[in-house]
């Protein structure tokens, strides 16, 4: 299952080396709104609780774009076919997904953080970049898990693009939560982590809860 | 000897629609079938059947001693898929997506080198898939349905798009040279039913004949 899930995982990153159709577009998408809050609000910076919310809302509506392109390759070349006619478990499939959303999240936050740094946030984000990772961290395993499922969910119907953000959203609300209530503090003038780890554990039950499920009913959703 | 396909009163729906019905038929190892019928008759869907991407719906079916839909993890791996689509992927080049297929099948690099050999294909074999023509991605579909060394290969119009030259090199992975059992579908009757030991004819996913038949009987189908 490891080295199925691999090949597989090579296989979607060099894919997206050459198209660049997920992680450019979904950091191009991040740095335009920023930039829209950034005239929108009409404030010289952000800080707390609605920095927190600029940024995780973007971030959320940025895997959008990433969830809605993980199986573009597979529908539109056959490559969930050519996955089961091998000997592989289904799992495989699941786990390389979810590991190349969340490698596609990371590329797109080490653009998208910095940026929202420099035109959005009032205090300096250097002396609280350990634990903002640590919540982007667990954040982005929450959201590449429910994100490959629900691309795999969408992958052979017809209005998938309705269906990803309708899906998505609402299941990302727990994660938008934590995340931001984790972040909060961090974003604040008087810079503390404030309940990290209760919010870190939200993120963490999250992401079990999640990873068991999806596991469990992966298999289902690629029955015909 | 048990069968290497055995079908009994096969039935597939897709909604209300009934793509198969009735389809038995029984076909010894090393033999070759081919499917006729006209177009939407239900051979792609027959064969999907048979490489387990679709689930019976009625009837019986048994494939290389597995029984659908209940024991299809038996299948994979063990048939070599030619359809429509090539199942490659356009960015990758011939040799990345062969070795993607033989890491996801357990076979070894080597075995990549020789099968593009055999479709005569190592020349490009580093270009990615959307610089080659049509006729040279079938090789290499033919490549990677052969690349397990699969014993049973359902194949769909598997010389379209090739050259005379092209098709005899690739008889002895996918003719009847190869040894293996093939379930064939195409539309060349009469090229058809010179390499199979049996045809199965299809009208509007129903059964019309299945056994030893002659070609003007098999071309009512198209009528």
């Amino acid at each position: 299952m490891i080295a199925a899930a691999g090949a597989i995982l090579r296989k979607d990153l060099r894919l997206e080396l050459r198209t660049k159709e997920s992680v450019p577009a979904m950091t191009l998408f991040t740095l335009t709104v920023y930039v829209l809050f950034h005239f929108g609000l009409d404030r010289d910076s952000l800080d707390g609780e609605l920095a927190a919310g600029v940024l995780w809302v973007t971030l959320l509506l940025a895997a959008v774009i990433g969830v809605s392109r993980l199986f573009a390759a597979e529908r539109e070349q056959g490559g969930i076919d050519g996955l089961l006619l091998a000997p592989v478990d289904r799992t495989a499939l699941f786990v390389a997904k979810a590991a190349a959303l969340f490698l596609f999240l990371a590329a797109v936050e080490v653009v998208a953080v910095p940026a929202f740094g420099l035109l959005l946030l009032g205090p300096e984000l250097g002396g609280a970049l350990p634990e903002l990772i640590a919540v982007l961290a667990l954040a982005d395993l929450g959201i590449a898990t429910v994100g490959a499922l629900v691309a795999a969910l969408a992958a052979e119907t017809n209005a998938r693009e309705l269906i990803v953000p309708l899906l998505l959203l609402p299941l990302m609300v727990p994660v938008l939560i934590a995340s931001a209530q984790a972040t909060e503090p961090l974003l604040r003038q008087d810079q503390g982590p404030e309940d990290l780890a209760r919010w870190l554990g939200v993120l963490t039950l999250y992401d079990v809860v999640f990873v068991l499920l999806s596991v469990a009913v992966f298999d289902y959703l690629l029955e015909d | 000897m048990e069968p290497a396909i055995e079908l009994e009163g096969l039935g597939r729906r897709y909604g209300e629609r009934l793509a198969l019905a009735g389809v038995t038929v029984s076909l010894p190892p090393g033999a070759t079938l081919a499917v006729l019928g006209a177009n939407g008759a239900g051979k792609t869907t027959l064969l999907r059947v048979l490489a387990a991407l679709l689930r019976p719906h009625a009837g019986r079916a048994r494939v290389l001693g597995a029984e659908l839909p209940r024991e299809r993890w038996k299948v994979p791996g063990r048939v070599g898929y030619l359809g429509h689509d090539p199942l490659l992927y356009r960015e990758l080049s011939a040799r990345e997506n062969l070795k993607y297929h033989a890491r996801l099948h357990g076979v070894d690099s080597d075995r990549v080198r020789r099968v593009l050999g055999a479709v005569g294909m190592e020349h490009r074999a580093d270009e990615p898939l959307r610089e080659l023509s049509r006729g040279m991605v079938q090789r290499l579909a033919v490549a990677r349905a052969v690349l397990h060394d699969p014993p049973l290969l359902l194949l769909d119009e598997p010389r379209a798009h090739l050259d005379p030259a092209a098709a005899d090199r690739l008889e002895p992975l996918i003719g009847r040279a190869s040894g293996r059992t093939r379930v064939l579908v195409s539309h060349d009757v009469e090229g058809a039913l010179a390499e199979a030991d049996f045809a199965l004819g299809l009208k509007a996913g129903r059964q019309v004949f299945a056994g030893i038949v002659e070609a003007t009987a098999a071309r009512e189908l198209y009528r």
